[in-house]
């Protein structure tokens, strides 16, 4: 089936086993009941469990932990956060400002990139060594094809102070030492010592410790997407007290790099 | 005490001279070189504005005319476009209205029909130009990444409807109108090769492909003219999510019979919990 017969198939016609609810009477999520199956599960196990269909505290656990101990920094001038803070100094909503500001949090050089990349490239390089390349090879080859590694570098600061806390909380559940975290760590040590001198940052150390769990990328991907909000709300909250009054720009603060002529829509161009 | 030099944020796009008594405001903007309010105000129009602040420099007759059949083209998607359905979505529940043009660009940017579709098909313009073979060879093979990335997979040809069954007329007319107005020759080429490549990519071409063609012949970057397709496409969404903010939750789709649930345990374990 193709074209439109596909899409008469659909019409008022939408099958499926994720769930629904019944109006009046009960709820329904991958199969369980949320009111007598789900309904003493925390917050997190059903986001894990809405996410995966796997119901694991420990998941859940460890989700939580890097949720709080490394994505939720209350510091307005990180760009995700810095919407949360604009649109407070801006008084728009608060839900507005989480809204917008998760929406940015899928960056290249920080957020949901980096933590499906760094979870997609250990998975990679895990199967390509267990088939016998060198790790030297493949993050050449990796730096050849995208001229980056997810998970390795940070912008602003090298070192990233985020990788032990983690990591003791890591050991505290039992989740410290399988093979992708020890991997994540072997690409480290040879990045560390290249040219480039690129240190772990949490982006790798996450994912291998969710790999470790067995969820993909694409399941991390899922489960991080609200895993910067906590730091977002106090930005908002802050900036919300003083209207427009954070980080004022003058004018002068532009600085304008284009051509300096003066010109006038329709006539001749002059000079500065 | 040493001073410390302002950071500034750096622009070919935007200058400002102060105000007098106030270093905060501006007496007067220039948009590349061009006085927005004490020149522009009254003899710009919104099209030929777009067009500077994209491209730094006035745009032709004729791109004018372009830019301006595409943005009429693109305006209103109408209400059952999956962008303007989610502002809808977000107008029959008595959401911020700023909500709903958040919803309609969320919506709006994918793979199918939205921004990202364009900045693909405007990649395959720039590898294949005006050459059918290369159209065949990459719809045929279109490029896959190893790597993982937030999008999706495109799953279909860009810039044709995998919904499709033939070329929607409204597709056709707009196509037209283009090529006719078009100096350049990727709209002409498009219009004399639509249905050899609706063979190549078993689709029938879509307002995207024509969009991003358009944008392409303009020669706009994938990146701008991903974004300002998104842009051009907001105005269908925030009358529409006005008008059923009105009309109401209950005078719209809700699909009531329309779900069928595969895994449903029933209300049987709730009265064996009882």
């Amino acid at each position: 089936m193709k074209g439109p017969e596909l899409l008469k198939h659909y019409e008022d016609n939408w099958v499926t086993d994720m769930g629904a609810w019944f109006p009046g009477e009960r709820v329904v999520l991958r199969g369980k009941d949320v009111f007598t199956e789900l309904n003493n599960h925390t917050w997190m196990e059903y986001l894990v469990y809405a996410v995966t269909g796997r119901e694991s505290p420990k998941i859940a656990r460890l989700m939580e932990a890097l949720w709080s101990i490394t994505t939720s920094y209350p510091d307005p001038r990180l760009w995700n956060n810095r919407i949360a803070a604009l649109a407070g100094t801006a008084r728009s909503t608060g839900v507005l400002a989480i809204a917008a500001a998760t929406s940015v949090s899928e960056a290249q050089i920080y957020g949901l990139k980096p933590i499906k990349g760094a979870t997609d490239l250990l998975y990679r390089m895990y199967a390509k060594k267990s088939a016998g390349h060198s790790i030297d090879r493949l993050i050449q080859e990796e730096l050849k094809q995208y001229r980056s590694v997810y998970g390795y570098g940070r912008p602003i600061i090298k070192a990233d102070e985020r990788v032990e806390p983690l990591m003791q909380f890591a050991r505290s559940i039992d989740a410290a030492d399988g093979r992708y975290i020890t991997l994540a760590f072997e690409i480290e040590d040879y990045l560390k010592n290249s040219r480039l001198k690129y240190q772990i940052n949490i982006a790798a150390v996450a994912g291998g410790l969710v790999a470790d769990q067995g969820l993909t990328a694409n399941e991390f991907y899922h489960l991080a997407t609200l895993c910067f909000s906590a730091g977002m709300f106090p930005c908002y909250l802050d900036a919300k007290e003083s209207e427009g009054c954070f980080f004022p720009l003058r004018t002068e603060r532009i600085n304008y790099i284009g051509s300096n002529s003066i010109n006038k829509w329709g006539g001749n161009n002059g000079d500065l | 005490m040493s001073e410390k030099k302002n950071e500034t944020i750096t622009t070919k796009i935007w200058r400002e001279t102060p105000e007098d008594d106030n270093p905060f405001a501006a007496s007067a903007c220039y948009c590349a070189g061009y006085d927005v309010y004490g020149d522009l105000l009254g003899k710009i129009s919104l099209v030929e504005y777009l067009w500077l602040l994209f491209k730094l420099e006035p745009p032709t007759k004729t791109e004018t005319l372009l830019l301006e059949g595409l943005a009429v083209a693109l305006a209103n998607p109408g209400p059952r476009d999956h962008s303007v359905h989610a502002a809808m979505s977000a107008g029959v529940g008595g959401s911020t209205r700023a909500s709903a043009l958040m919803a309609a660009i969320a919506v709006g940017a994918g793979s199918l029909g939205g921004g990202r579709e364009i900045y693909t098909t405007i990649q395959y313009w720039q590898q294949c130009g005006t050459d059918i073979d290369a159209w065949r060879a990459m719809l045929q093979n279109p490029p896959r990444e190893e790597r993982a990335d937030v999008w999706p997979d495109m799953e279909h040809s860009p810039g044709f409807d995998p919904n499709g069954a033939s070329c929607p007329t409204p597709v056709k007319q707009v196509l037209a109108y283009l090529a006719s107005t078009s100096t350049g020759d990727v709209l002409p080429w498009l219009q004399d090769n639509r249905q050899a490549l609706e063979i190549l990519a078993d689709s029938p071409l879509a307002m995207s492909g024509v969009a991003a063609a358009t944008l392409h012949e303009l020669k706009f970057s994938p990146e701008q003219a991903e974004i300002l397709f998104i842009m051009l496409r907001l105005p269908g969404a925030a009358v529409h999510a006005l008008e059923q903010e009105k009309i109401g939750w209950n005078r719209f789709p809700f699909f009531s019979d329309g779900l069928t649930l595969t895994n449903d345990p029933g209300p049987v374990n709730r009265k064996e919990s009882n």
